[in-house]
């Protein structure tokens, strides 16, 4: 193959390729600038990309199921193979899901993975959102990525709720006709924006289809644009780091991007498709030839929506059955658990980075990050607000918990709604506690704000500059796969 | 390279384990129910001898062991326990062949399903002798025949599914009663309950014959039905579900995110790290 190569003896045809595309491209000074890139190697900075690689399964599965699905309210007799529903009338919409589910080769493992792989993505988010917002990394120059990082929270949210009620079985029905009977409960705008979203009265005939849209064309594109948003600015302005030895405000120790970060991301995206793959083939989900076609008169016990909607359907549980006039309006029931409850809670958390740098006047850019012990009050409100949603949370499994623990519902919500006042404060103080004793003990007589091995205070102004030095160093070593960058 | 391939060799371990850990799992939950010998729809008593004044005869001696100190003397009834003498065969065979008499605890309290005290021979007296206190309904003859599966389906998610979940594995009901999965019940008690509703179930006397054989048969599928998708996680639904994907999905990728981050950073500290393999690596 070589024979008759200029350069040196053989020269492998993938070298040559790329040296092809280079002359036209000069892509190799961008991938080399690439994959010298240094992470920092806390595993805890891994799990914003176990939310990235659950989602490119979901995108993935939600691609096949695409080829399956008929969202459409079109009636037919259903004449697949499942014999308990043979004969009965139902949308096209179910009966293709009892199709992908009976009829369609590995239709079954791929609704089951999208499913179980949607759930396992809102958590992994949001305990990345925890690892962010417990570590400081949300301060400034990270506000923005805070709020990109909220915005698809909450679209994922939706679009995780729409798509479970795109499937026109009597459980998303059901959830369908809960989330109009929200809709309308907004004052003012309530009615008109229920009549958008669903098409006119509940259930409307364009419903499914007006759904199907959101669901895998106008959500998932606008999310994927956000990720690569987020994905840009991590780069860009460069991973935090905790403080360390010779780690400082304006450098980045860690990893270099090719080969020793590469291959753990590699490594984490096959043990994430691993177990989401599990899951979708020995663990059954939304098995929804269970419960039949959508029937509006009917309704089923135990009709629950996803974990990552559990906690409003515990507000509507636990609220009080309060309707309140004011200024000539009528604020209905579910008004303040549905509408208020998740208004106020996503603005806040939005808000959260500009609000606690107003509250400690703390302004500066901040590359080394907090250990949560370090910052006993953020972590404290952290831990009263998780405690909160928490209760919320179990508040919506009430019913499920107490067929299966055999105890009475009504004395469970009385337990819940006791438990959501004294949880959040009791949770709040322990962890100031146990922050302020974590801290004495980790060195006696120091103040809060240092933290255990860095050894130099950030404001010190003669320790930072004694450790910008790496920065002279050359920033790709060729002996060494560790690195050090500047920012 | 050194450490970046000792990762990739991690990442078969684990799968390995894994997968066998989910079979194990998934292989001990799905123990199904035996059938009972020949008496498929669960009659456990011999109809025709419910009228030999034998039986009732012995019946009464069992009654007024272990059952007059609630029932009352004849089956009239006392501040703990109902009248039974229109209660008729169906609801006695219903109460002792669901184990639900005889009841312990307050009146109050719901007589829960557990397996019967007493033995079918024992049954059948006392049967005979509750119905003969009055007239009560017989014990109906369930015909899986004439029933129809699909029909049955429509009607038990529009009149039963509300408390006993479409899938029948149960609910809450109010103030700590509940209605119980359906998964154990026979054909004749399934036929029972709906005749006579027990407790805070109401009857469904206004049903055909054939209705509530359909009814009977779509239950029986469910009870059959093996679970298609894997383990059935009790078939309640996405509070199971979502207590799998968080506690088994996302607790399994954070700890695969764990042992992944926390190898290299180990093998950096103990200083592993080779050296000048970057040719290899372009
Ligand atoms: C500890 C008190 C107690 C004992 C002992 C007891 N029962 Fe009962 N029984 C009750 C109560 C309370 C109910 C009503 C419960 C319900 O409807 O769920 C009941 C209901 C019944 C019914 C249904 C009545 C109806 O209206 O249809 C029958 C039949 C019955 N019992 C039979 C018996 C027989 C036979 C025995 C003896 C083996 C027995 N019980 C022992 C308390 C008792
Ligand atoms: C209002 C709620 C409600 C509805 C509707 C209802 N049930 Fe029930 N069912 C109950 C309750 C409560 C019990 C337990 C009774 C007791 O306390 O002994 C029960 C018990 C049963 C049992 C006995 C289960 C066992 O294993 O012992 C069967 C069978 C049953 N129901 C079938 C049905 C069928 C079939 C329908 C629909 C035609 C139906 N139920 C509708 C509440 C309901
Ligand atoms: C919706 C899915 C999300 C994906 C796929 C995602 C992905 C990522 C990835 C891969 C990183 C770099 C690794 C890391 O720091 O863990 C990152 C960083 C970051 N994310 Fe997210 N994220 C998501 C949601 C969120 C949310 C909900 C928030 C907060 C509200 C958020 C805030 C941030 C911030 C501030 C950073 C920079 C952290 C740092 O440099 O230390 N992200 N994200």
């Amino acid at each position: 193959m070589g024979a008759g190569s200029t350069v040196h003896k053989a020269t492998p045809l993938s070298r040559r390729t790329a040296r092809w595309f280079d002359a036209r491209l000069g892509a190799a000074s961008f991938a080399r600038k690439a994959l010298d890139k240094v992470f920092p190697d806390h595993w805890s900075f891994l799990l914003g990309e176990l939310a990235l690689w659950s989602l490119i399964i979901v995108l993935a599965t939600g691609v096949y199921l695409t080829f399956f699905f008929d969202a459409s309210t079109e009636e037919v007799v259903y004449q697949g193979s499942y014999v308990p529903l043979q004969g009965v009338e139902m949308t096209k919409a179910y009966a293709s899901a009892l199709d992908l589910s009976f009829d369609v080769r590995a239709g079954l493992m791929m609704r089951q993975i999208h499913h179980w792989a949607a759930n396992v993505y809102l958590a992994t988010t949001v305990v990345h959102l925890m690892r962010i917002y417990f570590t400081g990394a949300f301060r400034r120059p990270r506000e923005l990525n805070w709020l990109i990082g909220v915005a698809m929270l909450i679209l994922s949210i939706v679009n995780g709720f729409v798509g479970y009620s795109l499937l026109d079985d009597q459980l998303s029905g059901t959830g369908l006709r809960i989330a109009y009977n929200i809709a309308i409960s907004v004052p003012v705008g309530g009615t008109w924006l229920a009549s958008l979203f669903f098409g006119g009265d509940f259930p409307g005939p364009d419903l499914i289809e007006r759904l199907f849209v959101i669901h895998i064309l106008l959500l998932p594109a606008v999310i994927v644009a956000l990720v690569g948003a987020h994905l840009a600015l991590v780069a860009r302005q460069r991973h935090t780091q905790f403080p360390g030895p010779g780690r400082s405000e304006r450098n980045v120790v860690g990893e270099r991007v090719w080969p020793t970060f590469a291959a753990k991301g590699l490594a984490v995206f096959l043990l994430t498709t691993a177990i989401l793959s599990a899951l979708g083939g020995l663990a059954q989900i939304n098995p929804v030839w269970l419960y039949g076609p959508y029937r509006p008169a009917e309704v089923s016990s135990a009709s629950q929506p996803d974990w990552y909607m559990g906690w409003l359907d515990g507000a509507l549980r636990l609220w009080p059955g309060w309707e309140i006039r004011a200024f000539g309006f009528e604020l209905p029931t579910p008004f303040y658990p549905s509408v208020l409850l998740p208004g106020v809670t996503f603005t806040l958390l939005a808000l959260w980075p500009f609000l606690e740098a107003r509250f400690t006047k703390d302004r500066r850019e901040h590359n080394l990050l907090d250990r949560p012990r370090s910052r006993p009050l953020r972590t404290a409100f952290g831990m009263s607000t998780l405690a909160f949603y928490t209760v919320l949370f179990f508040a919506g499994a009430s019913d499920v918990l107490a067929a299966t623990f055999q105890t009475s519902v009504n004395g469970l919500f009385r337990t819940f709604r006791i438990l959501l006042l004294v949880a959040p404060p009791v949770a709040g103080f322990v962890t100031y506690r146990l922050c302020r004793e974590m801290v004495r003990r980790d060195r006696p007589g120091a103040s809060a704000e240092a933290t255990a091995v860095a050894p130099a205070a950030p404001d010190d102004g003669a320790a930072r500059r004694r450790e910008v030095a790496p920065e002279d160093a050359p920033e790709h070593d060729p002996a060494s796969t560790a690195g050090v960058a500047r920012r | 390279m050194k450490s970046a391939t000792r990762l990739l060799l991690l990442v078969p371990v684990v799968l390995g384990l894994g997968a066998a850990l989910v079979v194990a799992v998934s292989t001990g939950a799905t123990a199904a129910a035996a059938p009972e010998g020949d008496d498929e729809l669960g009659y456990v008593v011999d109809l025709e001898d419910l009228d030999d004044p034998g039986n009732v005869a012995a019946g009464e001696a069992l009654f007024r062991l272990g059952c007059v100190s609630c029932h009352g003397p004849g089956g009239v009834g006392t501040p703990t326990g109902p009248s039974l003498v229109n209660a008729g065969a169906a609801s006695a065979h219903f109460y002792l062949t669901t184990g639900r008499m005889p009841h312990h605890g307050s009146p109050q309290e719901q007589a829960a399903r557990k397996p019967p005290v007493y033995s079918p021979e024992e049954i059948e007296d006392l049967v005979a002798y509750v119905a003969s206190l009055g007239d009560g309904l017989p014990i109906p003859e369930v015909d899986l025949g004439t029933g129809h599966l699909q029909e049955g389906g429509d009607l038990y998610r529009a009149h039963c599914a509300a408390c006993h979940s479409a899938a029948g594995a149960g609910g809450a009901l109010s103030f700590g009663q509940n209605a119980p999965s359906l998964e154990e019940a026979t054909p004749v008690q399934i036929y029972e309950a709906m005749l006579i509703g027990p407790g805070q179930m109401p009857a469904f006397g206004a049903f055909t014959e054939e209705e509530i054989n359909s009814i009977v048969a779509y239950i029986g599928e469910l009870q059959r039905l093996n679970d298609p998708g894997g383990m059935s996680l009790g078939r309640l639904g996405p509070i199971p579900e979502g207590f799998v994907a968080i506690v088994i999905g996302t607790g399994g990728a954070i700890l695969a995110a764990f042992l992944v981050g926390r190898r290299v950073h180990d093998a950096d500290e103990a200083g592993q790290e080779p050296t000048s393999d970057r040719e290899a690596g372009r």
